[in-house]
């Protein structure tokens, strides 16, 4: 009688199991990508800001994690369909000098991030806010992306 | 300063959702540096409201707590992160004069000043020279 046991599969199995635990960048994987170093700059966080992109019926929300920014060093902008993100985030006080400081954990510096968007939107109408050190930018969506409810006759 | 965790005592004993909190929590990224005048550091809690932030000092430990007041906002596209309460402890060095900490929280970043005490300061000592 075979068994249903079979050895390739079960590597393969493996092999994927393995793949997902690494790509939690080697922490243990019962842990999700979002874990506790969430933001720390060096392994967990390769890009700068981190962005949470999310969708409702009306509008596109782009969230990125980004505390002490210079908000006058902002430039958001929507080409063709993609979103970029571009700015400072300013050290500290340039008068301390390298030698004062005990831990340098915080990252500081320019970046530029870019995004294509999952939809249609109206360029026009978008909008911007820096709070609590999340910069919320809200784009509505166009009216051809919106979802259409077609009716159906039935005959 | 050494990062020393002690954990927070709350008042309410056996309070399940008192220890829930303790255990899952964001450690913030922290920039230290030391000036004439004393100790700054300086913590990222981005989705911080400024009534969520709560710096204590208790027989010479520093706690950095912060509650995040983040939601997610719709269907997620891309979910880069996923923000937590926050929480942190340093242990004080000596010269620390405890009585006279200060800070503030601005745009996500807190920042806090430990004075050294008025003993420990560097004081310039003339050298007499023949």
């Amino acid at each position: 009688m075979r068994t249903a046991w079979d050895l390739f599969r079960d590597m393969e199995d493996l092999r994927r199991e393995m793949d997902r635990a690494f790509r939690n960048f080697g922490l243990p994987p019962w842990t999700s990508p979002i874990t506790r170093f969430a933001f720390l700059p060096g392994e967990a966080a390769r890009v700068y800001p981190l962005l949470n992109v999310s969708e409702d019926e009306h509008n596109i929300y782009i969230e990125a994690l980004a505390p002490g920014l210079d908000t006058a060093s902002l430039k958001i902008s929507v080409v063709q369909g993609q979103l970029s993100i571009s700015g400072e985030k300013p050290s500290l006080n340039g008068s301390v000098p390298g030698e004062a400081y005990h831990r340098n954990e915080r990252a500081a510096g320019r970046f530029v991030r870019e995004i294509t968007l999952p939809a249609e939107v109206d360029e026009a109408k978008a909008a911007a806010e820096y709070k609590n050190g999340i910069l919320l930018v809200t784009l509505p969506k166009s009216e051809a992306a919106k979802p259409r409810q077609i009716t159906v006759k039935v005959g | 300063m050494t990062e020393k965790t002690v954990p927070v005592r709350t008042d309410k004993k056996g309070d399940l959702a008192a220890t829930r909190e303790e255990s899952r929590y964001l450690v913030p990224a922290v920039d230290i540096y030391e000036t004439s005048e004393g100790l700054v550091v300086v913590a990222d809690l981005p989705g911080v409201d400024k009534d969520g932030v709560s710096v204590r000092v208790e027989n010479g430990i520093l706690t950095i707590q912060g509650k995040s007041a983040w939601k997610p906002l719709g269907t997620a596209f891309l979910e880069e992160f996923g923000l937590m309460d926050y929480f942190r402890q340093f242990e004080l060095p000596g010269e620390v004069d405890q009585g006279k900490i200060g800070g503030e929280f601005k745009n996500g970043v807190l920042t806090i000043r430990l004075p050294k005490a008025e003993k420990a300061k560097p004081v310039s000592i003339q050298v007499k020279v023949n």
